[in-house]
């Protein structure tokens, strides 16, 4: 209470008041003069934009169901990144069997500095692995012999860390690569699950949440049950390099998912991989509405699961969630942290008959 | 010959070859092939190491309408700004803008934010720009801003009247009571003049040093305060010896006190402009309940003042008994109580409708200059007067009259300052 009167006694000494006045603008004639409502911002006109759409239909914010104007302007250049399509994009790599039956995957990942689009019309600088963020998500199965050709084509020095069994050589802490060098990380697959990758170069802080992270997801020998499937990378992007995100997503646009739900059928096997690599904040969260999902925590067992509708994760948790959408209609997901999901970190499944 | 010419010869005989107004516009010839060459062939170009560009928007005020926020923005930065996304308390939020999201250098646009602010709570708004940079405006306290209505025009003009005109009018009531004094009291009513215009000069000081730091970097705020202050010191010592000059030429001793009250009261209403721009601004963030104890704080504040505009009216008796002169008429008296109280009815207005940190620094700077000059016009007439009454000016009876002027400033002050 005494803070409170002391507050507002510090705010209103008359010289303060002149600074209000300067800095945050208290009070003006119509600086607008025409109507309010007039010109398209953003880069481009939305149709569930109220601002942009002539019919000016209060309930159709963000395409948040509480009728209200939250969210971003606008949509990003999806011919550029499009994260529903990285959604389903699964990379086996190139697969040969060698004699002895013992089955290998290749793949090609270079370190790149992209400029990339992580709201509409708002630009990081990104680095990258093949030039997106989150990188390539890798597919393989347990004992699978993985190659990863890694060269670095940035001006900072990296690696590709990997999270599973592995000898220490091939753990991406060293050696490090410097630009224009390149480096092969070879190991078994295993165990199954759903693990990050990531640069492991110090700052470390730096090195992730510039965009250097993806999934690698070994799929059990006798495989699981078919669903429609989809990866969903918990991150965020600080724009401002105060150590804070002003940006958090699935799959790095914020809302996207929001702007373009995620097409399910009724009743159907979904199966999302979910990890978070978010930095700067501890944990992030997985919140499902009107339904409720299996979580098989790091995949790394098919038989036990918790019934939920919500999973918190720090940094580097992921786990299998398994659900099915039995009306049709919009489902929203987010993470249970309102600050993350009013920041970009929301969006919808839209279950069709 | 040729060698044994002197360097007179030399020039005598180049002169008339090249014309004076073409020697003039050699150097701008040269500045324009400088420029002409900086922009052709850059040749700044590798400290240019793909540095991210310089942004700065200035967020000039932000309006509070009935369904959200209107905010008025400037680019102040050297390049263009794109304002991509707009946060309002930790969530992106739908915006629109005008003219444009692009801004060029200087230019201006009102960001227009649908949002169900909450009465009397603070709301922070970001502007993110295309680079993700983001830009902070406040709304401290929400409430409606006041629209520019007549009935809102006549109350801001009241409080106007209510810290300006009537406290300085109540200061000069004090005039025919100074009329009586005894003489020696007459230097110590001066000095407290002078006590009182040195608080107000600090005063003034310390505001043009804050809304001129607030300003955007480009219009150099606190210089430019500063000049206005310098410009206008100069303005008015030159109309203050044109004015002696008149008043000697015609022996008019009683002008030359009408003449330095006007110019108090000028200052002073200067001042009381800044005053209203604060008390305007305060009742516009909807500082009801504080705002008449405000009030009634800058009216015992400013009645110092009027004595102070009345003081060099008295101040031209030659001794004690001689009868005082005949008093300046009433519309003298009404004359210096507008000029001096009345800017503070513009001072509301534009505090409560138009807040201009821009203008309110030059006016602030302008104010700097005038009690300056004011200070400095009041003291040679105190000290004029102690001469004829063979003492020094800084006698202990005018020290003390220095002192209580400061004190009653500066504790009434206590009232208007939290």
């Amino acid at each position: 209470m005494n803070e409170q009167t002391n507050l507002e006694k510090t705010e209103i000494s008359r010289r303060k008041l002149l600074q209000l006045g300067a800095a945050a603008g208290i009070a003006g004639l119509l600086a607008a003069g025409g109507p309010l409502i007039n010109t398209v911002s953003g880069n481009g006109p939305d149709h569930n934009n109220p601002l942009t759409n002539p019919t000016l239909d209060e309930n159709k914010g963000m395409g948040m169901s509480h009728g209200d104007n939250s969210g971003t302007v606008g949509d990003v250049d999806l011919t550029q990144f499009d994260p529903s399509q990285f959604l389903y994009n699964f990379d086996w790599g190139s697969e040969t069997i060698t004699e002895s039956g013992q089955t290998v995957r290749e793949w090609d990942v270079v370190a790149l500095e992209r400029e990339i689009e992580i709201a509409p019309g708002v630009f990081f600088p990104a680095w990258t692995y093949n030039g997106q963020v989150p990188g390539p998500t890798f597919r393989c199965r347990e004992g699978d012999l993985l190659r990863f050709h890694f060269s670095n084509g940035s001006t900072h020095p990296h690696t590709i860390h990997f999270h599973g069994f592995h000898p220490p050589s091939m753990d991406g802490v060293e050696p490090i690569i410097q630009p224009g060098e390149s480096f092969t990380y070879e190991f078994k697959a295993r165990p199954f699950g759903v693990h990050p990758y990531h640069c492991h170069v110090m700052s470390l802080k730096k090195h992730i949440h510039k965009g250097l992270y993806g999934t690698l997801i070994i799929d059990p020998p006798q495989s699981r049950k078919p669903a429609l499937e989809m990866i969903m990378v918990m991150n965020a992007f600080d724009t401002t390099f105060d150590n804070e995100n002003e940006v958090y997503a699935v799959n790095t646009v914020a809302f996207h998912y929001a702007r373009h739900p995620i097409q399910v059928k009724v009743g159907e096997l979904v199966r999302v991989y979910v990890i978070n690599m978010t930095e700067f904040d501890l944990i992030n969260s997985f919140h499902l509405h009107a339904s409720m999902f299996r979580l098989y925590r790091t995949g790394t067992n098919l038989e036990q699961f918790e019934l939920t509708d919500t999973v918190i994760m720090g940094q580097g948790e992921r786990a299998v969630l398994e659900f099915t959408l039995d009306d049709p209609g919009k489902y929203m997901f987010h993470a249970h942290q309102s600050e993350f999901t009013e920041l970009g970190w929301m969006g919808f499944f839209e279950a069709v008959a | 010959m040729y060698v044994e010419k002197d360097e007179k010869t030399i020039s005598v005989t180049t002169t008339p070859r090249v014309p004076a107004w073409l020697t003039g516009l050699i150097p701008v010839l040269a500045i324009g092939l400088m420029l002409l060459l900086f922009t052709l062939v850059n040749p700044l170009a590798m400290f240019n190491n793909n540095l991210p560009p310089i942004e700065n928007l200035a967020i000039d005020r932000i309006r509070v309408v009935e369904n959200g926020f209107e905010v008025s923005v400037m680019n102040s930065g050297p390049q263009p700004v794109r304002i991509a996304q707009v946060i309002v308390d930790d969530a992106y939020w739908q915006f629109n803008v005008e003219p444009s999201g692009e801004l060029p250098r200087f230019g201006r646009a009102v960001v227009t934010i649908p949002y169900q602010w909450i009465y009397a709570e603070p709301h922070r708004i970001l502007l993110v720009t295309n680079t993700g940079l983001t830009f902070e405006g406040k709304v401290t306290i929400a409430t409606l801003t006041p629209r520019p209505g007549l009935r809102e025009f006549a109350n801001y003009g009241l409080l106007g009247i209510y810290v300006g005109v009537i406290p300085v009018s109540l200061g000069l009531l004090w005039y025919p009571a100074m009329k009586r004094m005894r003489r020696k009291w007459l230097g110590f009513i001066l000095a407290l003049t002078v006590g009182l215009l040195v608080f107000l000069l600090v005063d003034t000081f310390l505001e043009v040093l804050e809304t001129g730091a607030k300003l955007p970097g480009v219009f150099q705020g606190v210089p430019l305060a500063l000049f206005a202050a310098l410009l206008t010191w100069l303005a008015i010592m030159a109309v203050s010896a044109m004015q002696n000059r008149r008043n000697a030429a015609a022996g008019n001793v009683r002008a030359k006190g009408a003449f330095l009250a006007t110019l108090i009261a000028l200052s002073i209403g200067l001042h009381n402009f800044g005053e209203g721009l604060a008390v305007g601004a305060a009742f516009a963030l909807g500082e009801a309940a504080l705002g008449s104890f405000l009030v009634i704080g800058f009216i015992l504040h400013n009645i110092t003042e009027g004595i102070g505009i009345a003081a060099p009216l008295v101040s031209n008796r030659r001794s004690d008994e001689e009868p005082a002169r005949a008093a300046p008429s009433l519309l003298t008296f009404s004359g210096l109580a507008l000029l001096a109280g009345f800017p503070a009815v513009l001072g509301t207005w534009i505090g409560g409708f138009a807040f201009s940190p821009l203008l309110g620094t030059i006016f602030l700077g302008i104010g700097l200059g005038a009690i300056w000059q004011v200070i400095v016009e009041v003291t040679a007439l105190l000290r004029r007067y102690a001469e004829r009454e063979n003492m020094h000016w800084v006698s202990w009876l005018n020290l003390a009259g220095f002192m209580l002027g400061l004190a009653i400033m500066y504790f009434t002050a206590f009232l208007v300052k939290f």
